[in-house]
């Protein structure tokens, strides 16, 4: 399993550098990957519905509790096929789709990290390991959404994306964290023994917080909901797999997931109806407002990932049979409406529903699988999508007191679901062929074949159910807590209330269809509303804090290095002068226990007091350097009469080096364009003087308290034994704490590059004038 | 500074400073110096001489810009840590020993290669930022 996640990430590099000769038909076979993929996952369609769990085990990072560990149990299972197999079905569409396209291996190359991460995130046992899978997903995401980065939309789209993932990644990771702390591991196999122990921590509710917040933000759900319409500026392959198909399910996932271990508690159940509840209504009604094809389907797809956690909210048997098979009909139909979407704007440069019809005409086809999809997504039988709605009312039903209000809500939210599927599927490909699309071509087959099968695979299932009972959802059921073989999947239930309401959702929504058209006065409506949606009032809050952040920065960071030395040093002498003051005992100094000042102690303070005074009172900006270098080299003294002679040597070499660089860019300055006047003279000192006497309070007092010298004894007894130098101060350097050293000569580095940059790489003209 | 007497004493200097700055380097492992000493005091020499003759005349001293030694030491510092983790797989930046001590040289390991990298790192860091500076004036 180590390997088929890793694949996408080595294919994506392996594009790096063949990427160029990638081009062309070579696109098309690099569905080979996800089709093997596929295969290799349905070869453990067997023992997973036997009910086997395949884990393997890779150590990582064993002492941070992050591990490779892979567990393939049913509804990793589900999330696999559907990643490799729609996958495959978009990397051949693909192919032809953006064939003309200078980037194209680019786009595989994002595809490919994507498939990967997403596998990883799916099979995933270690919540870490999870975590930066699902760290991945978001920023491949946000290159796809990103792709076309000459519209100034699309990258706006996908830096809106990424920041609410993204917020939804933060969440995870302390949810993560959190709940390993708790429980004492990252493993969620050993995390479902400690169901009892965990909803009885203290932290319960915050965990189970962190990681809605994490779900909600990735699979869009009200107020997060708006990324995902803004996404879909990404190309229409994309729209179909990531952001309908698969990512976006990601948080469903991890509901899933969770469900058998932190899952059937009050707060978890009422806080996940009435978020999905309100996400499906709200986005479901959205629909009858948009005239673009992939909005439309955009916001329907949130209106089934709100059902969804609705569904996974309810938590009984026939909530998560319900859960497990809309997964399964939202994808097939889905990402089928996307691809004939895709096709539809492919071929006319309109995805605008009102200048669309009769295209049956000229795409017979690509027809028979949008109005396939469509009658799936309305749940008309036979389709897997009349099963899905049926057990989605079971579920509904059986809430007891509740029941009715749950059903009403999903009856409408259905109604809506079936309008937009139809807008999408059906509408495009009804009526009269208007003249302007008369010459319209026929797309090859590698086009429309993808959604044709998955159009014909939605019928077949629902045809034959027990294709898709036993080996998947039955297993899925059982990963998440239920009894899989508690609710059989059937097209044929009898005459009862489930049918009764199934038909009214058909009726009422055939009669919202032919009553309302989409038009342009629809979509200027909602226009009007926009600026209290939760999308401008986020990016309100995002250009105030942008605006917050450039007034702090400006009061702060004001380029004048005489203010920020006021600023750090008032900080410290603040602080540190508090807590030195605050303290209980106070400054207690026994003067007796220090030893007297010798004749060389007093020969170079007296000498540093007047290098002090001298550039003090200096009117120009060499005398007061030449000045430093001399109470610098006084420092050396001090530190040779103290016998330290690394130190000073190191001192004496780097003052030197320090005045000629200072002379270097006096020569850059103009002369004193000021002389300070006396009132800052006076502030200035006032400041150096309490920085200067609170640093010998601190020195005075650090020599009262009795001296650990554990650390200077190890290194003094160990330098010559274990490393055989007799400079412990070298030895310290070069091998003790050789990473430090290390780590401090990469910064040496950085400061030099970060010179160099500044002062030698200027914009040429031309250049600058594109980046203004 | 254009003095004959500083000019012709920076030739001779140059030389000598620097091989007094690898002096200070060897010498770091049992008494006081090290890479990070010495190369400052080789960075001093070039300047000295930069000081003493045009700028551009130190810098045809060097094939390549004086940068070009902060990866050069960087790699070379890293690669001594890395050599164990290979060749004995203990972990980073366990110092490795030859068995018997070099004339002049004293005991050699790997700190001494990572003490050269330190050395290549100070010299191209501080020559980089200097050389800049005083280009830009």
């Amino acid at each position: 399993m180590l390997i088929a996640v890793l694949s996408g990430f080595i294919f994506s590099l392996f594009l790096v550098v063949f990427g160029k000769f990638f081009k062309g038909r070579f696109s098309l076979a690099a569905s080979i990957l996800p089709l093997s993929l596929f295969i290799y996952f349905c070869s453990f369609l067997g023992p997973i519905s036997s009910g086997e769990i395949v884990s393997q085990f890779h150590p990582w990072v064993p002492s941070f509790g992050l591990n490779l560990s892979f567990t393939l149990d049913g509804l990793s299972l589900l999330f696999a096929l559907l990643i490799t197999g729609i996958g495959f079905l978009v990397f051949v569409y693909a192919a032809t789709y953006l064939k003309e396209h200078q980037y194209i291996d680019r786009f595989y190359g994002y595809l490919g990290i994507f498939m990967g991460a997403m596998l990883g995130l799916v099979l995933s046992d270690n919540l870490l390991s999870l975590f930066l899978f699902w760290e991945l997903t978001s920023i491949s995401s946000f290159f796809l959404i990103g792709f076309n980065n000459t519209s100034s939309e699309s990258r706006k789209s996908a830096v809106l994306a990424l920041t609410i993932t993204g917020t939804g990644g933060f969440l995870f990771l302390a949810g993560a964290v959190l709940l390993g702390w708790v429980s004492g591991t990252f493993s969620m196999t050993e995390m479902l023994t400690m169901r009892e122990a965990l909803h009885g921590s203290d932290f319960y509710l915050l965990i189970i917080f962190l990681l809605m917040g994490a779900a909600f933000t990735k699979s869009a759900q009200f107020p997060f909901h708006f990324w995902l319409p803004g996404a879909m500026k990404a190309p229409t392959p994309v729209s179909a797999y990531l952001h309908s198909a698969t990512m976006v399910k990601a948080g469903i996932y991890l509901l899933l997931r969770f469900t058998p271990i932190l899952g059937n508690h009050e707060v978890w159940n009422t806080t996940l109806i009435i978020v999905g509840g309100i996400t499906m209504f709200y986005t479901a009604f959205h629909t009858l407002f948009r005239t673009d094809l992939k909005s439309i389907l955009a916001y329907s797809t949130v209106a089934v990932l709100g059902l969804l956690v609705f569904l996974t909210g309810l938590g009984t048997q026939y909530a998560l049979t319900a859960a497990a098979v809309y997964i399964v009909v939202h994808a097939l139909y889905k990402a089928a409406l996307f691809l004939s979407t895709g096709i539809i704007d492919h071929q006319t440069g309109t995805r605008d529903v009102t200048r669309l019809s009769g295209l049956r005409k000229v795409m017979m086809p690509v027809a028979v699988a949008g109005v396939l999809a469509a009658i799936s997504s309305a749940g008309i039988p036979p389709t897997i999508g009349f099963l899905g709605k049926d057990l989605v009312y079971e579920a509904t039903l059986g809430m007891g007191d509740a029941a009715i209000y749950l059903t009403i809500l999903v009856l409408f939210t259905n109604v809506l679901i079936l309008y937009a599927g139809f807008v999408a599927g059906i509408r495009p490909f009804s009526g009269k062929l208007p003249d302007n699309l008369q010459k319209i071509k026929m797309p090859g087959p590698l086009l429309w074949v993808p959604p044709v099968l998955l159009a014909v695979l939605g019928l077949l299932l629902g045809i034959f159910p027990a294709l898709l009972d036993a080996p998947i959802v039955r297993p899925v059921v059982e990963a998440v807590g239920g009894d899989g073989a508690a609710v059989q999947l059937k097209l044929w239930h009898g005459f009862n209330t489930v049918l009764a309401l199934s038909g009214l959702t058909l009726g009422l929504g055939f009669l919202l269809y032919f009553i309302i058209k989409p038009s342009q006065g629809k979509v200027t409506a909602m226009g009007r509303l926009e600026a209290i949606s939760p999308k401008n009032i986020a990016l309100n809050f995002g250009n105030s804090f942008t605006r917050f952040s450039s007034a702090w920065t400006g009061v702060f960071q004001n380029g004048f290095l005489r203010n920020y030395v006021v600023t750090i040093v008032l900080f410290l002498v603040i602080l540190v002068g508090y807590s030195l003051f605050s303290g209980s005992e106070g400054i207690v100094i026994d003067w007796r226990s220090l030893s007297k000042l010798t004749f060389y102690e007093i020969a170079i303070m007296s000498l540093m007091f007047m290098a002090v005074l001298f550039i003090v009172a200096s009117r120009s900006r060499l005398n007061a350097v030449v000045g430093m270098g001399v109470l610098g080299y006084a420092i050396c003294l001090l530190f040779v009469i103290y016998s330290a002679p690394d130190l000073a040597m190191t001192q004496f070499s780097i003052d030197t080096l320090t005045v000629i660089l200072f002379v270097l860019v006096l020569a850059r300055l103009p002369k004193y364009l000021e002389p300070s006047n006396h009132a800052r003279k006076l502030r200035d000192g006032v400041i150096s003087g309490s920085f200067g006497l609170l640093l010998a309070l601190i020195a005075l007092e650090v020599l009262q308290e009795p001296v650990n010298k554990e650390i200077s004894e190890f290194y003094a007894e160990n330098a010559y034994v274990l490393a055989q130098g007799k400079n412990v101060v070298n030895v310290i350097l070069v091998d003790f704490r050789g990473a430090d050293t290390w780590i401090e000569i990469t910064v040496l580095t950085a400061a030099a590059l970060g010179v160099f940059s500044l002062m030698k790489l200027r914009l040429k003209k031309d250049e600058r004038r594109i980046n203004e | 500074m254009k003095t004959i007497i500083l000019r012709a004493a920076s030739n001779y200097m140059l030389p000598l400073l620097l091989v007094f700055s690898v002096f200070i380097l060897l010498r770091g492992h049992y008494l006081p110096g090290g890479g990070f000493v010495g190369g400052l005091v080789a960075a001093m020499a070039f300047v000295l001489h930069a000081f003493a003759n045009k700028l551009e005349t130190t810098k045809k001293l060097f094939r390549m810009h004086p940068g070009f030694l902060m990866p050069f030491g960087l790699t070379l510092a890293l690669l001594s840590g890395l050599m164990p983790m290979i060749i004995e797989e203990s972990s980073f930046l366990t110092a490795m020993w030859l068995s018997e001590a070099l004339p002049a040289i004293g005991a050699v390991g790997t700190t001494l290669f990572f003490d050269i990298g330190v050395y290549l790192v100070v010299v191209g860091v501080t020559l980089t930022i200097i050389f800049t500076i005083s280009e830009s004036s």
